[in-house]
């Protein structure tokens, strides 16, 4: 289930996943390696990801990994109040 | 995103989790909720709204504008072993197509149901008939299936 949490007075903090960290990893700071690891493909995994959401009301965090076990249609859109 | 949601029991039928996803913040994922999606619907958006304030889920799936600073309408469909299955990903100003998401998703459905055993050919639509790839259907499909089957 997601995890709520209070509206503060800020957006929440991003947060960094291992390989985002500076340093974490040596080989990401080689860009064709980085663009490689990017692409996705089908048949492969879909990178797991952590962000806060607006859910029935309030606000939670979610993982795409609580939906392992079903569907998923997962809808990138360029923004809020546009027309499309 | 109004029209997906709209549509959701049809995803909700079929077993399918929706997940919207945009740069804007959560805040402002309530306020066009609010005031706008939810007045199109007659009721509240009935999956989550995530918020990718800095773009490294959309960089992560290879659908970020780093000139605009947007997200492009990247949609990807996910099996229940979180594997990618199918993705389209469209420039701004054209929409997606609701029914056409539906259709891949049975026919993904279909496939995995019968463990690799059938094929969905080209315009397959729900009720029609499949493909059981065998070394007999090599040079045979002219027989079974029509190409005007595509475009009914």
């Amino acid at each position: 289930m997601p995890e709520e949490f209070k509206a503060g007075c800020q957006r929440p903090a991003v947060k960094k996943t291992p390989a985002e960290v500076p340093g974490a990893d040596a080989e990401s700071i080689h860009p064709e390696k980085e663009r490689m690891r990017s692409m996705i493909k089908v048949g492969k995994p879909a990178p797991d990801f952590t962000l806060p959401a607006f859910v029935d009301g309030k606000f939670a965090n979610v993982s795409l990994s609580e939906f392992k076990g079903q569907w998923v249609s997962l809808c990138f859109y360029p923004g809020d109040f546009t027309f499309v | 995103m109004s029209a997906v949601a709209a549509r959701n029991d049809d995803f909700k039928a079929i077993g399918v989790q929706v997940l919207s996803i945009s740069v804007d913040s959560i805040y402002v994922h309530k306020v066009w909720n609010d005031n706008e999606l939810s007045k199109m619907i007659g009721k509240s958006v009935p999956f989550p709204m995530l918020s990718d304030q800095d773009g490294s889920v959309g960089k992560l799936y290879g659908i970020y504008d780093e000139d605009a600073g947007v997200e492009t309408r990247g949609r990807f469909l996910i099996d229940p072993d979180g594997i990618v299955q199918g993705f389209e990903v469209l420039t701004p100003p054209v929409g997606r197509n609701v029914n056409e998401t539906l259709r891949q998703l049975k026919a993904f459905q279909l496939v995995r149901a019968s463990k690799g055993t059938e094929a969905t050919p080209a315009g397959w639509k729900p009720g029609r008939p499949t493909l059981k790839p065998n070394p007999d259907l090599v040079g045979n499909v002219w027989k079974v299936w029509k190409v005007e089957e595509a475009n009914e």
